[in-house]
């Protein structure tokens, strides 16, 4: 952890997933909240949501990987599409229902993220940096060009979810969905920060000869962590594809990629609540600037067209910013503002 | 197969080879300086073009002056990020530092379709157009001026690394900065001077690619195309970038006309990606890179 630890607590409290009573309290008002959001706000604020539930998903399952295990991918889209695509592929051909579709999108994602995982073994920092880039490529060739399969450039129509025999069409119950799951895979994921593969991981990021050393079983891990990160990203990938109800290659390019390396750094590397936080910043980053756009637009219809450089550049900007001024994120923030407080006042 | 078309796919695969060799040169060379990996540079190249673009057929200047304008400009835009976003991250872990450099391609990206817009422009290419016909295949004349010109510009690099005082001092650094920094060399210069010459390398690369296709700001995914060049290989031999770069020029032509009825009309663009997967599960330090010996 690149965030010391501000206070000496017993290997006991460490290992508790809540620490303490006030965070306790603090999920259950966050859960209430959570669940309410539908019924107060609109249709849009729920689509939003349901955004940011597939990314908060979509970034744990990257941070697995890339925080944790320290193996940088530029391939996540990659996986993602593989997993929207294997949804919309079975349940509109084949008219399978979600329970069988989320798990065998997140199946096809993982079996390739094994494929993808046994070779790169041997690969490190850059040469692995460009290898998943390439992966990212091929795989954006195949979805677009397979037509037969995945009809190209015209994309795939997806049918209403259905669950139990109920029927999730709105974005207000489809919500509800993606929130279990998201629920979930942050429980999960901090399970498994916490047990025996997660400081494995760790070990093998912070120096992968000497936790060979201590006896980690390196490769074996290695291809762990691109297999869990990858099933995320399939299942993610799923809810991504109803949630869209129509999927093209242009929903999981490399630049899709980029983004889900930036919500792990805004957020904060190597922590659940750092993919939770990031993520939805990076979400809620470009509905903020299409407030400022779309004036902008009217104002200048020359411009229009070229608005579009406005965003890419200030998510440029965040990364830079972020990397340069708070290396920990969002994360790293919350930390520092707590032991202000914690210690109060004396607070050095 | 046809002689003249193998003939006419090569000619042109070596062009483009050479523009994706003179990219390969800029990333090679910031990251044996600095261990940098600037994923900008495709950026960088689509900024000198773009700026060449402005002079040259805004502003009415000399295609020569235009283009020496364009080289200094983009020379101090690059002086300028180096110190700003990137020197005060060298030595963080890699993630970091390509992290950096790709926000930095996107920012780059951004504002050049602020300012010139998406939609494609015709570069003035000054190079005669008709083509030449050498044994019946017709060849462009701007491929083959892209092909000589880069290769001398390739040329006096290498001498200028091998001989000159500061080709030198850049060598030094890229050994080991810290020695070379107590033997007097002043490293921060070495580092501002890599990005100074990759940007310079990489206008020259997207004038000649401008002259060989359009401008557009999707220009910056053909300029990430050297990356394979680069792992092919290897991340730290300037030869082996050179290389890497006029093999994926070639291959990527001969297999966008052989193998479209195949695999789909986009091949073109991911042979380069293809063959670096390949080549990664068979030497995963690339064709001539040196293998690093790692201790605890």
């Amino acid at each position: 952890m690149s965030v010391t630890r501000f206070c000496v607590r017993s290997y006991r409290q460490d290992l508790k997933v809540f620490a303490s009573p006030a965070a306790k309290i603090s999920l259950v008002l966050l859960a209430v909240a959570l669940l309410c959001l539908p019924m107060v706000a609109g249709t849009y604020v729920a689509f939003v949501s349901c955004v940011c539930g597939v990314s908060v998903i979509s970034t744990i399952g990257l941070n697995i990987l890339t925080g944790y295990a320290g193996l940088i991918s530029l391939g996540h889209a990659a996986f993602m599409g593989i997993g929207a695509y294997t949804a919309a592929i079975l349940s509109s051909k084949l008219g399978l229902p979600l329970v069988a579709t989320l798990p065998l999108a997140g199946l096809a994602a993982a079996l390739t993220g094994f494929v993808v995982g046994v070779p790169t073994l041997r690969l490190k920092g850059l040469y692995l940096v460009v290898t998943t880039l390439a992966f990212q490529f091929i795989v954006e060739h195949v979805i677009y060009h397979w037509e037969s399969l995945t009809q190209g450039d015209r994309g795939i129509s997806l049918p209403d979810p259905t669950l139990l025999g109920y029927k999730f069409g709105t974005y207000e119950s489809f919500y509800y969905i993606i929130l279990a799951v998201a629920v979930l895979t942050a429980l999960f994921a901090k399970n498994l920060a916490m047990s025996r593969t997660g400081r494995a991981l760790v070990a093998i990021r912070d120096r992968d000869i000497a936790a060979e050393m201590i006896g980690i079983h390196v490769s074996k891990y290695k291809i762990l962590a691109f297999v869990v990160s990858s099933f995320i990203a399939g299942v993610a990938g799923g809810l991504y594809a109803y949630l869209l109800r129509l999927i093209s290659p242009d929903h999981f390019t490399f630049g899709q990629s980029i983004l889900y390396i930036a919500m792990i750094i805004v957020g904060g590397m190597g922590t659940v609540l750092g993919s939770i936080v990031g993520a939805l910043f990076m979400v809620l980053l470009p509905e903020a600037l299409n407030a400022i756009s779309g004036p902008l637009a009217s104002a200048y219809p020359a411009l229009a067209p070229r608005i579009g450089g406005v965003s890419a550049a200030v998510y440029g900007m965040v990364i830079i910013l972020f990397l340069l001024l708070e290396p920990n994120g969002l994360f790293g923030i919350w930390i520092r503002i707590k032991r202000y407080w914690k210690t109060w006042p004396y607070s050095y | 197969m046809d002689f003249q078309v193998l003939l006419q796919l090569t000619v042109t695969g070596l062009a483009w080879g050479s523009v994706y060799a003179c990219i390969a040169l800029g990333f090679v060379l910031i990251f044996k300086a600095t261990e940098v990996f600037n994923f900008a540079q495709p950026e960088l190249m689509m900024l000198g073009a773009y700026l060449a673009f402005t002079l040259i057929a805004g502003l009415k200047l000399p295609f020569i002056l235009g283009f020496v304008c364009a080289l200094v400009l983009v020379a101090l835009v690059a002086a300028l990020l180096e110190m700003m976003v990137v020197r005060p991250l060298v030595g963080e872990p890699v993630l970091s530092i390509i992290m950096v450099t790709l926000g930095l391609a996107n920012v780059l990206r951004g504002l050049t379709g602020l300012a010139w817009g998406y939609e494609e422009l015709q570069f003035p290419s000054p190079f005669p157009r008709n083509p030449l016909h050498v044994f019946g295949a017709a060849i462009n004349q701007a491929e083959l001026f892209t092909i000589v010109a880069t290769a001398i510009l390739l040329i006096v690099f290498l001498l200028f690394f091998k001989y000159s005082s500061s080709g030198i001092a850049m060598r030094a650094t890229a050994e080991d900065a810290k020695t070379a920094f107590l033997m007097g060399i002043n490293v921060k210069r070495v580092f501002t001077a890599s990005w100074v010459i990759a940007s310079v390398v990489a206008t020259v690369a997207g004038v000649f690619l401008a002259s060989l296709t359009h401008l557009e700001p999707i220009m910056s995914f053909t300029g990430l195309r050297a990356l394979p060049a680069i792992i092919l290989g290897g991340l730290d031999s300037i030869p082996g970038a050179i290389i890497g770069g006029l093999i994926i020029g070639v291959a990527e032509n001969l297999a966008g006309f052989y193998l479209e009825s195949y695999l789909g009309s986009g091949v073109r663009e991911i042979t380069a990606y293809a063959i670096v997967l390949i080549v990664m599960m068979i030497r995963p330090y690339g064709l001539f890179g040196s293998r690093e010996i790692e201790r605890v």
